[in-house]
């Protein structure tokens, strides 16, 4: 019988134990399916994570050590090379690994870190041959960071996503020719420092709305089919173009990784493909929270931290018994312009200084500003001078502000504002 | 010298070789690529028809019909998965009542027991998804899905485990007649041979016209498919077909033995017989014909789309039987649909014609039948689990996390007989890299197995084909 | 005078600027930034580019065959390549400790190679 089981040990999980810890909880256990810790930052061996908790710009493998370390230091439980099978609605957690064998084990909460997954070829429909040399992103990362092999020589990487940019980068650094990089949607999916440092730097050309719909080859890569896309969405017929390459790279998005959470019976937010969590980052199952990438897909680490670090400490709450269950829920709901808003629902009752409201917006905006209306009623205005889907936007609200009326729907919304 | 030297490891070879290893008899399958059941029997819909479809008095109606029980036995022997369901042909306006009832007619013809003309009602009980403008459907009982590609494999293991030989990489070039019988000779040596059977799917005119004047012609017909999750495989409980029209039989629905949800194939006449690519247009084509069947078929969850190649011959039926102008040589030849329905009774034919031209074979006394089984981790009970890992600490390992399946298990399916060589076919063989996620996590710890457990270094792995290299080579010059 | 529009990567803003060069004074002026650091990086951009480098080398005897490194400071933008010709010479040995230097003043940088992570 544990307090806690996190399951993940990627930046998440070792955030969320790690400040359960700090918060007087003493029996937890971290499980980690891959060999070691830290999940997908051993192989984000570029640098730029930190600035938000560190103050100091790391690498991937950086940031995680000094979670690494610090878990340690605390004497935290893991278990490397261990796969949950299934956690069950009275918090029984089973999992396997070769040393242990079948384990299953009682826990009084449950912390969900899985991350997140990429989307594959399949999702997105690319037609044509099924040779080698297509590969999404972060595998490819993995060969080339961790393995230390090169996955081709010459490439063209579909998807502006940070993964995919980075790898650009990355590639070419090792020797590699990237032709292009592909984006399907009129506007980037990377951060802007990706941009501009892992394509401008090394003149790599960036195609906004333009997409691959075939591959050629039969045993290897030999070439793709690119097209453009118009406003609607649509193939511009005419528009295709052959382009020899040995590689194809696929950043094309990240899907919360949930077969736990829906088999244990856990309401998923359609808008983010993660749990619905209130304002605790406790799930619609009592006592099982959930944090980073699992929820929604983050483009920042140290979001990922803030967030799993208040997991965490809900967690140690409601094995204290803090946390009241019954209390009156505030639902979040995303207005126009904005995609999805985690949390979902706000307990007013159970937060102790404000609460921090994550969401993305659907396109690109400039000059505007983030509404907040209780009821229909505006409560805050932020002005924004530029907004892209790829960057989180982030809504603090205090206590005060929610408590001040019997609030039942908070939206938020994009507007324009006139100049 | 070889008694019988079968060309092609697909269904058919595989299950002649395996009928075939029952006798005192030196049997060699020559197949020319790199693993068995790597073209047709890989990429179909995986279906044990009923019987129906075929012209009475067909080759393909009698053997349908005699193959379809008898998969039951053979899937039980070999540990291959198999589920029976109920199949139904729906009808959407009056012409397709009449077409129906003109099934069933010739379904009672063909000798079928299982089937019957079933109400809008109890269409809808039997399937609540379906699109609710159906009037009515023919119904059989017997239908089966099954993994065709594990079939072949456990069916080449199973004759090897009963000393058959297995060739990979050995395309025939050409065959020599000579006064014993033949020799043939492929990109890597010869084989003498008594006896020839001809399973080379859509080449087995070529093959053909090695030894025997052009009698068929192979035309393959290309049919596309999606594979949807398996969140989305209880949409459906029966393998449900449209009605046939000129264009071939419609777009199938159907859950595939392992759970997923299966929608396609369209039907078309291509002239390149290893043309497996598919194409954006026909796709399109498959979602929106598919959609008269569902018509909320839930596309956003496609995890592949793929291509299967039928072996049209020019004749409308199966070529089966010895070539007219080349004693022994044994055509097996035009196994499109309803090939792997009939697969089991084609098998026991070219077995009993073998027999009759040669006079006969002595029985072997050892004739082993049963595969040993393959360990599904994931379907396994909680002691039997910890058994599991006790005996073997990779059980405990999960390498692909879609499908949970265990370095154990893939280590296995590497050293058996007619074990996986290729990324693809370990995936085949035990389905890593089959999920959700297609390999992104897995792809490269399965690599690292193949190169470990035979003895390759890890730029050597390939995809599938010979050809298919994964990575270029190692960073840092090395 | 010749003017280059770039933009800002010091914050996630990502502010549009406009750095003019005034060729005759040898001077740089900065519109469009929101801060004094989107200044400093705008003139930086044009005038003098660094980069932190971020690479592999070979490591052995440790259960990875790569082990992940970086210039300890940020180097001249010109000279990556340079750098990473030195890079792909380097082995070394496990045990590494993170923030180890593997490699001092690489490619004349002033920079040192260090390793970002502990390994073996």
């Amino acid at each position: 019988m544990y307090d806690i089981i996190v399951i993940g040990g990627g930046p998440a999980g070792l955030a969320a134990a790690i400040e359960a810890k700090k918060n007087g909880i003493d029996s937890i256990l971290v499980i980690e399916r891959d060999r070691e810790l830290g999940g997908i930052l051993q192989q984000c061996i570029h640098n730029g994570f930190g600035l938000h908790v560190f103050k100091e710009e790391l690498t991937g493998p950086e940031y995680a050590e000094k979670f690494i370390n610090e878990l340690k230091e605390l004497g935290i439980e893991y278990k490397l090379d261990s796969m949950v099978l299934n956690i069950t609605e009275d918090k029984k957690v089973d999992f396997i690994n070769s040393i242990d064998g079948y384990v299953s084990v009682k826990t009084k909460a449950i912390i969900l870190a899985m991350g997140c997954r990429e989307r594959t070829r399949g999702a997105i429909g690319i037609a044509g041959a099924r040779p080698a040399g297509v590969f999404t992103a972060g595998a490819a990362q993995r060969f080339l960071n961790m393995e230390g092999y090169m996955v081709g020589k010459t490439v063209v990487i579909l998807g502006s996503g940070d993964i995919g940019l980075i790898m650009a980068r990355r590639l070419t650094l090792e020797g590699a020719k990237v032709k292009v990089v592909l984006e399907r949607m009129p506007h980037p999916g990377g951060l802007t420092r990706n941009i501009v440092q892992c394509l401008d730097d090394y003149n790599i050309p960036l195609r906004l709305a333009h997409t691959v719909t075939s591959i050629k080859g039969k045993d290897r890569v030999e070439g793709v089919t690119i097209v453009a896309i118009d406003k609607s969405g649509s193939i511009i017929p005419g528009s295709e173009e052959y382009m020899e390459c040995d590689t194809l790279i696929l950043s094309v998005g990240l899907i919360p990784e949930n077969e736990l959470t829906e088999n244990a019976g856990i309401a998923i937010d359609p808008a983010t493909k993660g749990a619905y969590v209130n304002e605790a980052m406790e799930t619609s199952q009592e006592g099982v929270f959930a944090c980073g990438n699992v929820v929604h897909v983050h483009d920042l680490v140290d979001y990922v931290t803030e967030e799993s670090r208040l997991a965490g400490r809900s967690a140690a709450r409601y094995i204290n018994d803090e946390l009241r269950a019954s209390a009156k829920a505030v639902r979040t709901k995303q207005g126009n312009g904005i995609g999805y808003i985690v949390p979902q629902f706000i307990r007013t009752e159970n937060l102790l200084g404000g609460v921090n409201l994550f969401m993305r917006v659907r396109s690109v905006y400039s000059n505007s500003k983030l509404v907040v209306k209780a009821d229909g009623r505006i409560i805050k205005e932020i002005k924004r001078s530029h907004m892209i889907p790829s960057e989180m936007e982030r809504v603090q609200l205090s206590k005060e502000v929610l408590a001040a009326a019997d609030i039942k729907e908070l939206a938020i919304e994009v507007m324009e504002v006139e100049q | 010298m070889y008694d019988v030297v079968i060309i092609g490891a697909g269904i058919m070879g595989t299950f002649i070789a395996r009928e075939l290893s029952r006798y005192k008899l030196r049997i060699a399958v020559l197949e020319k690529s790199n693993d068995v059941a790597n073209a047709t029997t890989k990429a179909n819909s995986a279906i044990v028809h009923s019987g129906y479809d075929a012209k009475v008095g067909s080759l393909k109606a009698k053997f349908n019909v005699l193959g379809n029980p008898m998969f039951d036995k053979v899937c039980e022997e070999l540990d291959v998965p198999l589920r029976r369901i109920d199949s139904l042909v729906l009808a959407f306006n009056e012409d397709e009542m009449t077409t129906i009832g003109e099934l069933y007619e010739r379904g009672i013809s063909n000798g079928l027991k299982k089937i019957t003309l079933i109400d809008k009602e109890q269409v809808a009980s039997l399937e609540p998804n379906l699109n609710k403008t159906v009037l009515g459907a023919l119904r059989t009982t017997d239908c089966g899905i099954v993994g065709p590609f594990e079939l072949a494999v456990a069916l080449a293991e199973n004759a090897m485990d009963n000393g058959a030989e297995l060739f990979l990489n050995n395309e025939v070039k050409s065959i020599d007649k000579v006064s014993e019988g033949y020799i043939v000779h492929t990109n890597e040596g010869s084989y003498k041979a008594k006896y020839l059977v001809n399973c080379a799917g859509v080449h087995a005119d070529e093959i053909n016209n090695m030894v025997a004047k052009e009698s068929f012609r192979i035309k393959p017909r290309r049919g596309q498919y999606f594979v949807l999750d398996k969140s989305a495989g209880n949409l459906v409980n029966s393998v449900v077909f449209q009605c046939p029209t000129s264009m071939g039989k419609g777009v199938l629905v159907l859950p595939t033995v392992h759970g997923n949800l299966l929608v396609g194939p369209d039907s078309q006449d291509i002239d390149v017989k290893d043309n497996f690519d598919t194409t954006l247009d026909d796709l399109e084509n498959v979602k929106l014909v598919a959609r008269k069947t569902i018509i909320n078929i839930p596309f956003d969850k496609v995890i592949t789309s793929f291509v299967g190649l039928r072996a049209t011959p020019d004749t409308g039926d199966f070529v089966i039987g010895e070539a007219g102008d080349a004693k022994g040589f044994i055509n097996v030849a035009g196994i499109e649909s309803p090939g792997l329905s009939a697969s089991p009774a084609i098998a026991l034919h070219v077995v009993e014609l073998l027999k009759s031209i040669s006079g006969g074979f002595e029985e072997k006394k050892d004739f082993n039948p049963i595969r040993r089984k393959l360990t599904r981790f994931y379907e396994l009970s909680e002691q039997e689990k910890t058994e599991a890992i006790k005996r073997d600490p990779r059980y405990g390992r999960v390498i692909c996390r879609c499908e949970n399946i265990t370095e154990g298990e893939i280590v296995d399916v590497i050293h058996r007989k007619a074990g996986a060589r290729t990324v693809d076919g370990v995936k085949r063989r035990t389905r890593p890299g089959m999920g959700r996620c297609q390999g992104g996590f897995c792809g490269p710890r399965v690599i690292e197995i193949l190169s470990r457990e035979l003895g390759i270094n890890m730029l050597d792995v390939v995809k599938d084909g010979v050809s298919s290299k994964i990575l270029d080579k190692e960073t840092k010059g090395i | 005078m010749n003017s280059t529009q770039i933009i800002c990567i010091v914050c996630p803003m990502g502010c549009h600027l406009e750095v003019a060069h005034d060729s005759a004074s040898g001077t740089y002026s900065v519109s469009g930034n929101k801060c004094s650091r989107g200044k400093e990086y705008g003139i930086n951009e044009l005038s003098n580019p660094t980069r932190v480098v971020t690479s592999t080398v070979v490591i052995e005897g440790a259960h990875l065959k790569r082990l992940p490194v970086k210039t300890n400071r940020p180097i001249a933008k010109g000279k990556m390549f340079e750098c990473m010709k030195e890079i792909d010479k380097v082995r070394v040995i496990a045990p590494v400790k993170m923030g180890q230097i593997i490699l001092k003043d690489i490619a004349g940088t002033g920079a040192d190679l260090i390793a970002t992570r502990s390994m073996g």
